[in-house]
C-alpha cells in the first residue's frame, strides 16, 4: 500500500501539487488525468523522489519515503520505476546495456564505472526484453529504434530494476496509436502477472477508461476525482478539463490512441452523448 | 481596401516598433563597437608615426607601418637559404646542418606534446565534470574547480614552465607539466562546456532508476560528449605541438632552445629551417588528426 498525504510541492509563486493525500492499494492499475500543468508529473516525481516534496509525507509499506537519503534512496528509486515520455535512454548506448542499467542500484562502483555487469544481470536484462519482443534489436544503438521500441526498452529497464511500483509519466504522448496500443498493453501484462502497482499519467480519456482499475483527476494541484473509470461521468470530465471556455463537450474521440475508437466512432460524436 | 482583422492591426504595430528598436540596438552596438575599435588600435600604436632617414638624407616624419614594414621583408629575406640548382645537395646539407640535433629534439618536442595531453585529457576529464553547472552536486564544488581551471589556463605555458623549469631544473619534464598544467585548463573548460549542452534526459532516466551521482555522469554523459571529448583532445594536441616547440626558450627541451641560440646567434637560415620542420610537422600532425578525428566520430557503434 502506497499512502500519500497532504503531498506539496511549491515552485516559487505556484504550487504544482496542492495537499494531495490517497491510497493506492498493491496491485492496482491507476491513470492520472487532468490538464497540463495540473500536476500529474510533478506527484509521480515526488513519489520516485526525483523533485523533493515540499510538504506532506509519502509512505510505502510503512516505510517513511520522504526522508530517504544516499544509498537508500537510490534504491527507492530502484524499487519504484519510472517511465517518461521521452523515454530517457542513453541514446548512444546499445540497448542490452540501457536495460542493464536499471540494475545500477545493485552495481558497485568499479563494475559501473567499467561498464561491466554481472552474467546475472544481463541475463535478467534479455529476459525482460525477450518479455516485450526486443531480443533482435539488443545490440543496436537505442536512438536507432522508433519511439515505440525506445518506450519498450524503457519498460523493459524497468523491469529489471525489479520494482514494487511502476510510475508512468505519460508514456504514450510521444506514441503513435499502434505503439500507443502495445506499450499500454505491455503495462497492463505486468500489472497483472507480476502484481505490480501502476500509476501512469495520461493525457487520453479512453485509454485511462480502457486499461485503468480507478482514475484519479487532478486540477490545479489538487484531486479532482477519485474513483472507477464508470464513475467518471461528462460532467465530471468537463468540469475537470474546464471546457466551458470552448462551449463544447469533450470529444474522446479527437484525442483517441485506440485503433477501434479512431476507425469506427463518427468524428462528431461527444461522450454519453 | 480590404478589412484586416484587429489582430494583425495589432501586429502590424507591434511588428513596427520591434523593428524600431531592433534598428536602434543594431546603430547603438555598431557605435560601440567602432568606439572600442579605435580605442583599441590607438592603444596599440596602430597610430604612432615615427621619424625615417630618406635616401638623399631628408627626415620626414612616416606612418609607423608604413615604415617598418620594409623591415618585416628585410629579416625573412636573411633567413633565406642560397640554393643553387648544381649544388643542391650540398646547399640543402648546409641548409639543415644539424639536422641530427634538430631531429632528436624534434622528437622529443613531440613526446612533450603527447605525454602533456595525457596529462591534461586526465585532469580536464575529471574536473569537468565537477566543473559544469548542470552537473555540479552543490556551488561550492563548481566554483573551486571552475576557479582551478580558470587559474591553470590563464598562467601562460611559458610562465609555467619558467616555473617548472625553477623546481625541477633544465629538460623536457618542466615543459610536460607546464604545457600539461595549460593543457588542463583549456580542455576542461571546453570539456565542460560540451557537457553542459549534453541532453539531460538521459541523467534523469539514470537518477530514476537509483544511480549515483558518478553512475549518472558515467552514462547519462559521458556516451553523449564522447566525440567532442576526441575532437577536442586532438586538436590541443596540435596546439601543444606548437607549444612544446617554442618552450625551449626557457629551458624546458624541445626544438625552442634551439630556435633560440639561432636567434643571439643571429644565424637566420637556422631560423628558417626549424621553422620548415615545425611548420611540416604541424601540417603532418593537423592532416592525420583530422583524419582520425572523423574516423573516430563516424565509429558511432557502441558509444562508450
Amino acid at each position: 500500500m502506497l499512502v500519500v498525504e497532504q503531498l506539496s510541492k511549491v515552485f516559487g509563486d505556484l504550487t504544482a501539487v496542492d495537499g494531495v493525500s490517497l491510497a493506492i492499494p498493491k496491485g492496482q492499475l491507476v491513470g492520472v488525468i487532468g490538464r497540463s500543468g495540473a500536476g500529474k508529473s510533478t506527484l509521480l516525481r515526488m513519489i520516485n523522489r526525483l523533485t523533493d516534496p515540499s510538504n506532506g509525507s509519502i509512505v510505502n509499506d510503512g516505510q517513511d519515503i520522504t526522508a530517504l537519503k544516499g544509498r537508500d534512496l537510490r534504491l527507492w528509486r530502484a524499487s519504484c520505476a519510472m517511465i517518461f515520455q521521452q523515454f530517457n535512454l542513453v541514446e548512444r548506448m546499445d540497448v542490452l546495456t540501457n536495460v542493464m542499467v536499471g540494475r545500477i542500484a545493485h552495481t558497485g562502483f568499479t563494475r559501473s564505472m567499467l561498464r561491466s555487469f554481472t552474467d546475472a544481470d544481463r541475463a535478467r536484462a534479455i529476459q525482460a526484453l525477450d518479455r516485450l519482443d526486443l531480443v533482435p534489436q539488443a545490440l543496436q544503438r537505442a536512438g536507432t529504434l522508433s519511439g515505440g521500441q525506445q518506450q519498450r526498452v524503457a519498460i523493459a529497464k524497468a523491469l529489471v530494476q525489479n520494482p514494487r511500483i511502476m510510475l508512468a509519466d505519460e508514456p504514450i504522448a510521444s506514441l503513435d496509436p499502434a505503439n500507443a496500443t502495445r506499450v499500454m498493453e505491455a503495462l497492463r501484462e505486468i500489472n497483472r502477472t507480476d502484481g505490480l502497482t501502476v500509476l501512469v499519467n495520461l493525457h487520453t480519456l479512453d485509454t485511462a477508461r480502457s486499461y485503468c482499475d480507478r482514475i484519479i483527476a487532478m486540477k490545479a494541484g489538487k484531486v479532482h476525482f477519485d474513483g472507477t473509470p464508470e464513475a467518471l461521468t461528462t460532467d465530471k470530465v468537463r468540469a475537470i478539463y474546464g471546457t466551458d471556455t470552448l462551449g463544447d463537450d469533450i470529444n474522446e474521440a479527437v484525442t483517441s490512441t485506440s485503433l477501434q475508437a479512431a476507425s469506427s466512432q463518427p468524428p462528431k460524436q461527444a461522450v454519453g452523448a | 481596401m480590404t478589412s484586416v482583422s484587429p489582430a494583425i492591426e495589432q501586429f502590424e504595430l507591434d511588428y513596427a516598433a520591434a523593428r524600431k528598436s531592433a534598428l536602434r540596438m543594431n546603430f547603438l552596438s555598431s557605435a560601440v563597437f567602432a568606439i572600442c575599435f579605435f580605442a583599441a588600435a590607438w592603444i596599440g600604436g596602430f597610430f604612432d608615426m615615427t621619424d625615417v632617414t630618406l635616401a638623399n638624407g631628408e627626415r620626414v616624419s612616416m606612418w609607423k607601418i608604413w615604415a617598418g614594414l620594409p623591415r618585416l621583408g628585410e629579416y625573412l629575406y636573411k633567413t633565406l637559404p642560397v640554393l643553387h640548382w648544381d649544388t643542391l645537395g650540398a646547399d640543402l646539407a648546409n641548409w639543415f646542418w644539424r639536422w641530427k640535433v634538430w631531429l632528436e629534439l624534434l622528437i622529443e618536442t613531440i613526446l612533450i606534446a603527447y605525454m602533456a595531453t595525457l596529462l591534461g585529457v586526465f585532469g580536464a576529464f575529471l574536473l569537468s565534470f565537477p566543473a559544469s553547472r548542470n552537473l555540479a552536486p552543490n556551488a561550492i564544488v563548481l566554483n573551486v574547480t571552475r576557479r582551478y581551471l580558470e587559474i591553470v589556463r590563464t598562467v601562460p605555458e611559458l610562465v609555467w614552465a619558467l616555473i617548472f623549469v625553477f623546481c625541477f631544473g633544465v629538460g623536457p619534464l618542466a615543459g610536460v607539466l607546464a604545457i600539461g598544467l595549460h593543457a588542463t585548463g583549456a580542455l576542461g573548460k571546453l570539456y565542460s562546456e560540451a557537457n553542459e549542452n549534453a541532453d539531460m534526459r538521459p541523467v534523469e532516466g539514470i537518477k530514476a532508476s537509483g544511480g549515483s551521482w558518478f553512475d549518472q555522469v558515467r552514462y547519462g554523459i559521458v556516451p553523449q560528449v564522447i566525440p567532442n571529448i576526441i575532437s577536442y583532445t586532438l586538436l590541443r594536441f596540435e596546439i601543444n605541438v606548437r607549444a612544446s616547440s617554442i618552450i625551449g626558450f626557457v629551458g624546458a627541451g624541445g626544438l625552442g632552445q634551439e630556435i633560440r641560440v639561432a636567434m643571439s646567434l643571429q644565424e637566420y637560415t637556422d631560423l628558417s629551417a626549424l621553422f620548415l620542420i615545425i611548420f611540416v610537422t604541424v601540417i603532418l600532425i593537423d592532416t592525420i588528426s583530422e583524419k582520425v578525428r572523423h574516423r573516430i566520430i563516424g565509429l558511432t557503434g557502441k558509444g562508450v
